[in-house]
């Protein structure tokens, strides 16, 4: 207990050190989250506690972070790490902090502004926090008291130029430093737009990211969703996926993770209006000693509407996995079609993962599926392909590029379906299959 | 023993699968450009031996020997035996979920070239000769982007097993059971594929229950295998016999053991 006080008095000290700086519209906002924070404190309690049930928070609770800093970066350095193209709209966060913006066209009428602002319009502010529900989760309150900076993009009505927002989170890597990125996406009716999350970066001693993105999705709107997250064995990542949809919007949302740490993204996704939709789809790979949580959980509120989740995930090491959250079909929210998928390719016998996907249904008139499966490829499969020629070490990357393949296959930005093709998935740990 | 004009030959090869013998002695020889058929009753073994020959794990060879070009391949690797021209066509083949069909192909292709020396195929070369054998197999265009075998009907994945065989244009065809589960339309597509394979250089054999399949593809040698033996050896008319007589015929007259 002692520790814990010296821990959140550490916190105090930065919290009352940003309320100086930080911009004036959001300090009721932070005052309340920090409130939040004191009275709940982290999820370390894992007994009975089934959003943290597989994964330990407490490696990530019982550091003493420092907050705040930030180097400039040479932003030449960032594209080698990142995807980038000089079509899209870069946005470079450095420890949470906005640097610069990079591109070719910046030619939008797509409106990017930055929350560390002090003279923001209401309008772009009062939606910042507006589904963070942070009442009983430690780490999205602390996001939510130490949010500072991040982006605020609003898509106009009818806007579909179809043009890509990228936005890279860097971790700088100093070590036992915290950042917290923020986003908030509002799309107006029947617009698209496209926006991918990286966070990428990090080693140095225990860094963390505790980001939250909040998205609105507008009538008849399509927001296409990227979540990039490539960090090291020495980071701890936490992050909040909150979305809204509304009356026909589609959500489609494209995960893919590398392990580190502790990683875990919370997603949830509230469907609100009639005949919408959300395709939810990712792929995680671990290794060593690497946790990846994903929590994803989808609320059916209206009738008509469709929801699929299909993830896959390749379990290498000593590394460990965790799927789980819940389908909630309510009683109003009949014609709700949903099916949810998660398959792990498991490569060592040492790694582990535990899929739990649920779903829980309230209407009666629904079709609704759900499967997990989780194995090793088979001895035939392997021998089929050494009986071409073909040997160990190129079967098994056939074998995992061709499982992963599914999911980067269906990515619609050709730039980053190459990205994903070639650097993100050339960082899985080679691997040959002993027969 | 050294018969410089032979393909293949199995030497007294007695073969066990988890304890248990089931082939008991196999003399078999091959020469360029031969066709055999191998008949049997099912649990003969007769898949068995199409197996072994390609090297599939699972199989220990107690004794005996196999040996492929002048050279014993008991210790070879199955990979580098593909390499080195045996080609083995699946009884079931498997299939590859998020593999591509160009892409496994052209990694098979490229694995045998590089082994021989040769430079990896041009993509344009390649795609050139893929279509060429889709034809001839009569597949569908699509095949080229789909995963390997997967949502294939039994006769498609078979087409595809010969549509390989005619690409990577191996030495030694073994055909296990690849009659097995085919329309009449997709046998004569096969064996057509098998026939074109055939040349003076190349030896096929064929391991199968039926004659139906020998009624396209000309056998010049038939061996009757039972219980892990073969009992009988003759031209193409023995086949022709054993489809009237039936196996139990054989199985009478186990020990008048005939050799070519």
């Amino acid at each position: 207990m002692q520790k814990a006080s010296s821990l959140l008095n550490k916190y105090e000290e930065d919290f009352d050190n940003l309320s100086s700086i930080n911009p004036g519209w959001s300090s009721d906002l932070r005052n309340k989250a920090m409130d939040t924070f004191r009275e709940i404190g982290f999820p370390v309690r894992r007994k009975g506690n089934e959003k943290w049930k597989y994964t330990n928070a407490r490696p990530i609770a019982d550091v003493e972070y420092s907050s705040g800093k930030f180097e400039k970066m040479d932003s030449n350095d960032i594209k080698l790490i990142a995807p980038w193209h000089e079509s899209w709209i870069n946005l470079l966060f450095v420890n949470g902090h906005y640097q610069e913006t990079f591109s070719g066209s910046l030619s939008t009428n797509i409106q990017i502004s930055n929350m560390a602002s002090n003279d923001l319009a209401e309008n772009l502010t009062s939606n910042v926090g507006g589904i963070m529900d942070y009442s009983d989760d430690g780490f999205a309150a602390l996001n939510t008291a130490f949010m500072s900076d991040g982006p605020i993009i609003t898509v106009p009505e009818g806007e579909n130029s179809g043009i890509v927002i990228n936005l890279i989170f860097f971790n700088q890597g100093l070590s036992d430093t915290v950042n917290y990125p923020r986003v908030l996406i509002t799309t107006g009716g029947n617009s698209i737009v496209s926006v991918i999350e990286n966070y990428v970066g990090g080693s140095g001693d225990q860094t963390f990211t505790n980001s939250v993105s909040e998205i609105y999705v507008g009538e008849d709107a399509t927001v296409n969703h990227y979540r990039l997250m490539n960090e090291t064995d020495d980071t701890y990542d936490v992050g909040y996926g909150r979305v809204r949809i509304d009356t026909n919007g589609a959500f489609n949302s494209r995960s893919f993770f590398r392990g580190c740490g502790i990683g875990r993204y919370d997603l949830n996704v509230s469907i609100e209006g009639e005949n919408a939709s959300c395709d939810l789809q990712g792929l995680y790979f671990t290794n060593g000693a690497q946790h990846m949580d994903n929590f994803i959980n989808i609320d059916h509120v209206r009738p008509n509407c469709q929801s699929n989740l299909f993830y896959k995930g390749i379990l290498a090491g000593r590394s460990r996995a965790v799927f789980g959250g819940t389908v909630l079909v309510r009683k109003e929210a009949q014609k709700t079609n949903s099916v949810q998928s998660d398959k792990n390719l498991i490569l060592s016998p040492h790694a582990e993962v535990d899929s739990k996907p649920a779903l829980f249904i309230y209407a009666d008139d629904v079709k609704c599926a759900h499967g997990a499966t989780a194995g090793n490829i088979d001895a035939d499969t392997v021998f089929y392909m050494r009986s071409r020629g073909i040997d160990l070490e190129a079967a098994s990357r056939l074998i995992i590029y061709g499982f992963a393949g599914e999911i980067i296959d269906k990515v619609e930005i050709p730039e980053l379906r190459s990205y994903l093709g070639e650097s993100f998935l050339s960082s899985l740990p080679s691997h040959r299959f002993e027969f | 023993m050294s018969n410089s004009q032979k393909l293949i030959e199995i030497k007294d090869l007695h073969v066990s699968v988890a304890e248990t013998e089931i082939l008991k002695g196999i003399n078999l020889s091959i020469g360029f450009g031969e066709v055999h058929a191998i008949m049997g009753p099912n649990g003969s073994g007769k898949s068995t031996l199409a197996n072994v020959i390609a090297g599939r794990p699972g199989y220990s060879v107690i004794s005996g020997d196999i040996v492929y070009k002048g050279s014993s391949i008991l210790e070879v690797l199955p990979e580098i035996r593909a390499r080195a021209g045996i080609f083995l066509a699946f009884q079931y083949p498997v299939e590859l979920p998020g593999v591509r069909t160009w892409q496994f192909l052209k990694s098979a292709i490229d694995a045998i070239r590089n082994e021989n020396g040769q430079e990896e195929l041009k993509i344009r070369d390649f795609d050139k000769l893929l279509e060429e054998k889709r034809k001839l197999m009569e597949m569908d265009p699509d095949l080229v982007r789909r995963s390997v075998n997967e949502g294939y009907s039994g006769g498609e994945k078979k087409r595809n097993e010969i549509l390989q065989l005619a690409l990577l244009d191996p030495t030694l065809a073994l055909l296990d059971e690849t009659d097995s589960g085919l329309d009449i339309d997709a046998l004569r597509i096969v064996s057509h594929g098998v026939n074109i394979f055939k040349s003076p250089e190349k030896s096929v054999l064929i391991v199968t229950h039926y004659q139906r399949i020998l009624d396209y593809i000309t056998p010049d040698y038939v061996h009757v295998l039972v219980d892990g033996k073969i009992v009988r050896s003759g031209g193409s008319s023995l086949a022709m016999e054993l489809e009237e007589k039936g196996y139990d015929w054989v199985k009478d007259v186990v020990g008048e053991e005939v050799n070519p």
